[in-house]
């Protein structure tokens, strides 16, 4: 008999997931659960085009109702996983019904972290994490409107480039002393510091938020550590996320900030598999695990999981890869900065055209291009290949990066 | 409406219906056409939508940005009439276009 496969998690990961399945030839039954009443759907563009109201509901969806029809993939929406059984190989939902496995996949996700301060309960305060918050906070978003964003990471500094757009005015709130301080380099977090501030962003650095004050059940102000109090109509709070990783914690699956997986995206269970946002996976290429939050890794680990259930080649190993579009500003990154010891910058800040590579001696280990497709392009395969440059050939743009190698 | 025959690196043909004002890679997406990968969900910043456009069509589908042409520059296997597929609108014009696609996207 073939496989039933069951799929937790209705996101970018789990419909693809489903997808690669049938791509790849299985005949078994699919079930794919998802917690929220939606389809898959794209999140990427909630920051960014559909917030502008540059894309609608219906592009965000990545594949229409008739495509699980038509290739038989279960759906059940607004429905919640409770527990995994995996003695018995079959997970429970809220509602009581019991749901069998031959293998499991869980693409769960992650959730907003939770910012620790009174006051994030009053309306008027969002975090951005699903279609649903989104809704919420652009219907906040009018010319005018006294906009804080908590947090100066990618979800906070692309809202902070939608709003504008749509001439709200905004003060971003960041406790590190740059913006972007988890996952960017220094030169990058400068340009876009400057590039926001001149287009009207307004920045609080190195302050934390204490409270969110409130009247009438509505928030009105931002309070922060030294005392500064800052009024404002809505509030974003955008400080990280969390992996959604409770439930296979309890099935007894080892998790460590993300459920461990092996690279054909396995768990320590041969039938459990997690995907995406959740997992805690290895990264050869830089020789340890990671918890990666991106869509690239959640489609690679989905198609190992469909590779590793259906016996199909295995996909090529990805060098990890990210992207942000803010205002006219295209940033595209390739790499992690692991053990880096110089930069090297290609190009002229000032121009909005150029990128930095993080160097270990001669080997580029992250490029972050803004505005420079071949410097990312060329740099992701320069890097995957383990390939030395010459350091004085990529600091000048004049060579081709075609010609950097040694 | 177009009609878009999109052909895989092994000679599967699949035929299927795609709206206007959708992209070339958004149809083979939600028509579950194995090849087009899309990782970047069409914002021109992955080059894994690769497609080659049949010679007849080639004018039709116009030529490639500034932006797509590096993307493209160093993408594998690149021919002459390669083109990132989510940088192809659908109109009736393109009704019959036949793409090509590449043995891999990475």
């Amino acid at each position: 008999m073939a496989t039933r496969v069951v799929i937790v998690g209705a996101g970018h990961a789990g419909g693809s997931a489903a997808a690669f399945l049938r791509q790849y030839g299985h005949e078994g039954s699919i079930t794919l659960i998802g917690d929220e009443p939606h389809l898959p759907y794209q999140r990427p563009p909630l920051s960014k085009a559909w917030l502008k109201g540059e894309a609608t509901e219906d592009d965000l969806q990545l594949r229409p109702a008739s495509f699980y029809e038509e290739q038989s993939v279960a759906v059940r929406l607004s429905a919640s996983v409770q527990s995994i059984d995996r003695a018995a190989r079959q997970v429970r939902l809220n509602d009581g019904a019991a749901i069998p496995y031959g293998k499991l996949i869980l693409a769960m996700g992650a959730r907003a972290r939770p910012l620790p301060a009174p006051g994030v309960e009053l309306q008027g305060v969002h975090y951005l994490r699903t279609a649903g918050d989104a809704e919420g906070i652009k219907s906040e978003l009018v010319p005018g409107r006294r906009l804080i964003i908590v947090g100066g990471g990618y979800v906070g500094l692309e809202v902070a480039a939608s709003a504008r757009a749509l001439g709200a005015e905004v003060t971003v709130i960041e406790r590190e002393p740059r913006l972007l301080a988890r996952v960017a380099g220094e030169a990058l977090s400068g340009f876009f510091h400057r590039y926001h501030g001149e287009r009207g962003v307004r920045f609080v650095l190195g302050g934390s938020v204490t409270a969110i004050d409130g009247q009438d059940g509505r928030c009105c102000a931002v309070i922060l550590d030294h005392g500064e109090r800052l009024p404002c109509d809505s509030v974003l709070i955008g400080v990280g996320a969390l992996p959604n990783q409770e439930l296979a914690q309890a099935a007894g699956l080892p998790c460590q900030d993300g459920v461990i997986v092996n690279e054909q995206a396995r768990t320590e269970d041969p039938d459990i598999y997690a995907i995406g946002d959740m997992t805690r996976r290895p990264l050869p290429l830089y020789g340890r695990t990671i918890r990666l939050e991106s869509v690239p890794s959640a489609l690679e680990q989905a198609k190992q999981a469909a590779a590793d259930i259906t016996g199909h080649k295995p996909p090529a190993p990805e060098t990890p890869w990210f992207w942000s579009d803010q205002y006219d500003l295209k940033l595209q990154i390739a790499g992690l900065p692991f053990d880096v010891d110089g930069l090297i910058v290609r190009g002229d800040p000032s121009s909005a055209r150029f990128a930095v590579f993080q160097m270990q001696g001669d080997l580029i280990q992250a490029v972050e291009a803004v505005n420079s497709p071949a410097e990312f392009m060329g740099g992701r395969l320069l890097i995957g290949a383990r390939r030395p440059v010459s350091r004085e050939k990529l600091a000048d743009p004049a060579v081709s990066m075609k010609e950097v190698g040694v | 409406m177009a009609k878009i025959t999109y052909i895989e690196h092994g000679g599967t043909e699949h035929a299927v219906d795609v709206r206007n004002g959708l992209s070339v890679m958004e149809g083979a997406i939600k028509n579950n056409v194995p090849g087009i990968d899309a990782d970047c969900g069409g914002a021109c910043a992955c080059a894994t939508c690769h497609v080659y456009v049949d010679e007849a069509w080639r004018e039709k589908t116009g030529s490639a940005s500034a932006m797509e042409e590096s993307m493209l520059d160093f993408a594998q296997n690149v021919e002459p009439n390669s083109r990132l597929s989510c940088q192809i609108r659908v109109t009736d014009a393109l009704d019959g276009l036949i793409v090509r696609l590449p043995e891999d996207q990475h």
